[in-house]
């Protein structure tokens, strides 16, 4: 790959900041002081004026408007600002490589990756649309039932497990690593709250092949973390996580409506993947420890076989609590609780805690991590990868 | 094919409509007719499924509704426990199958299982189009629907 080609270690995240994470509809303050809030934090954590932001870059339609943040915060220009199109959390890694390309395309000097969520606010908890016509696409799905992100996704699920043998333990193990790392974790929604197989095997079914424990949360609270260049990054508060590789992709057809996309079985990661180890110059044996956006456990599933960490026929063997679970395991997954435990914010708190893992302040720490992954957004369009680093990877 | 289905899902929920700028009128329409249509390209023969205003392999806009069999295979499925509409309150549990059609170029549609809430759904098992008509007057509308083939 040319030298022109790449962001390896060429930028790096600084800060991160983030709200308290609350229950959905708990947080005493609206939306956009959340945001507010998680962006200071982060300026802070990078030890910069939060006036110094002069790039914003958000994904899955944001509601809050960075002309509207810049203002509250009378900063003194706003160069930059971007939306990463699709829903869910297919771009949280994405707005972060475009936060990476605005400063290296020299438009920003600090870009500020950010989402805020106060589900409480805005409606719907596993509710589906209820607009008297389904117009278009959602006129093949909704008029029978069809209607949940949860409901769209089983289908995928279960046509996994039917082609590769995949069992619902392999599901489960997903959901009791991440709750088992939450309880390590003060800033987690379901710290204190332990989860056992028992409790899990007993949970109601939401669909088929979802009990409650595979559907993530829904949360208030905002995230936000900053993108600078390597120069820049070198000399700041924070040692800095450096990006050796982040990018976004959709497979062949993948947004063919009605559940036609020719590839059904899978997390939409399989032209990106290869893409992603390409650009940071490491392959799936190389990562210390990985965050990956669990909407639902079955999407974390195909992720990780997508990823090239196990093969798709060898889930029931790889897929166990032992070895998710941090320090110790063979790939510490989800280590700050993620969306099903943590906090569902979108995944961003994801991106935070490869962060953390870097900086060596995780509270399930894995030693000497050094090659800290995240995935986000499976089964959705687009989806978005990054590959951040404690070692930058190339001559300093 | 008959309609002798009473409503597998209550009243309530969603009724199907074409997409603002018209793409998939005629389905629907078709489906009131009792006929299972699915989108295809003149110029290339290409099936693609839900419409689009071009075909995919060829890029040619001269597109028709080709009728097919009504016979297709189960590619997936679920069981839906949660009612995450209040029209579903009393109808859990209920199956939703994605159905694939062999003369259609295995292009999929979603449907509801009619029959037992609780049977055995099998990957692979044939099934045969239902048409459900619903709702009356202007807004009456069918939905298509899947039932195992004996």
């Amino acid at each position: 790959m040319s030298e022109q080609a790449t962001m390896r270690g060429k930028a790096a995240i600084v800060g991160i900041g983030e709200t308290t994470y609350y229950k959905r509809g708990q947080s005493p303050d609206p939306e956009f002081k959340l945001v507010l809030d998680a962006i200071q934090l982060a300026a802070e954590d990078a030890g910069i004026d939060v006036r110094d932001i002069d790039g914003f870059a958000a994904y899955a339609n944001d509601r809050n408007d960075p002309s509207r943040l810049m203002t509250a915060f009378g900063s003194k220009d706003m160069t930059f600002n971007n939306m990463v199109w699709g829903g869910g959390g297919g771009g949280g890694s994405a707005a972060v490589a475009n936060a990476v390309a605005a400063v290296l395309a020299g438009y920003s000097k600090y870009v500020v990756v950010y989402r805020g969520l106060a589900q409480g606010q805005f409606g719907r908890f596993g509710q589906g649309p209820q607009t008297a016509v389904a117009a278009g696409p959602g006129a093949f799905t909704a008029p029978y039932g069809l209607l949940s992100p949860a409901q769209s996704f089983a289908m995928r699920i279960r046509r996994f497990m039917h082609e590769h043998g995949a069992e619902q333990s392999a599901l489960r193990a997903i959901s009791m690593a991440t709750y088992r790392h939450a309880q390590s974790n003060p800033r987690a929604v379901m710290y204190g709250r332990e989860l056992t197989e028992e409790m899990y095997d007993n949970s109601r079914m939401i669909v088929e092949p979802f009990h409650l424990f595979d559907c993530c949360q829904e949360n208030d609270g905002a995230a936000a973390l900053i993108v600078t260049t390597a120069e820049r990054a070198k000399d700041m508060k924070q040692k800095p996580a450096w990006v050796l590789s982040a990018a976004q992709g959709s497979d062949y057809r993948q947004a063919a409506t009605a559940h036609n996309s020719p590839d059904y079985a899978t997390s939409n990661f399989k032209t990106l993947a290869p893409r992603l180890y390409a650009m940071a110059g490491v392959g799936p044996e190389d990562v210390d420890v990985l965050q990956s956006y669990e909407n639902f456990t079955g999407g974390v599933l195909m992720s990780i076989v997508e990823h090239g960490f196990c093969e798709p026929d060898e889930v029931n063997d790889f897929f166990t609590l032992e070895n998710f679970s941090a320090p110790e395991g063979k790939l510490p997954l989800n280590t700050s609780g993620g969306n099903l435990a943590e906090c569902y914010m979108h995944g961003l708190e994801l991106v935070h805690e490869a962060v953390r893992q870097v900086r060596g302040e995780s509270t399930c720490q894995v030693p000497d991590a050094n090659v800290s992954m995240v995935t986000s957004g499976p089964m959705v369009q687009p989806v978005s990868d990054l590959i951040l680093a404690a070692d930058r990877g190339v001559d300093a | 094919m008959s309609a002798e289905v009473g409503s597998y899902l209550p009243e309530g929920l969603p009724r199907p409509g074409p997409a603002i700028d018209g793409l998939g009128a005629e389905f629907w329409e078709a489906a009131k007719r009792h006929e299972l249509v699915v989108q295809q390209c003149r110029a290339c023969g290409a099936f693609q499924w839900g419409p689009e205003w071009i075909c995919y392999q060829c890029h040619s806009d001269d597109l028709t509704y080709t009728r097919v069999s009504g016979r297709g295979i189960i590619y997936s499925w679920e069981r839906v426990w949660h009612p995450v509409h209040p029209a579903l309150q009393e109808a859990t549990p209920y199956i939703v199958v994605l159905v694939e059609l062999p003369d259609a170029g295995n292009v999929r549609m979603a449907g509801n299982l009619l029959g037992d809430r609780t049977q055995d759904v099998v990957i692979g098992a044939e099934v045969e189009v239902v048409f459900e008509d619903k709702g009356e007057g202007d807004e009456a509308y069918t939905l298509v629907q899947w039932r195992v083939v004996e």
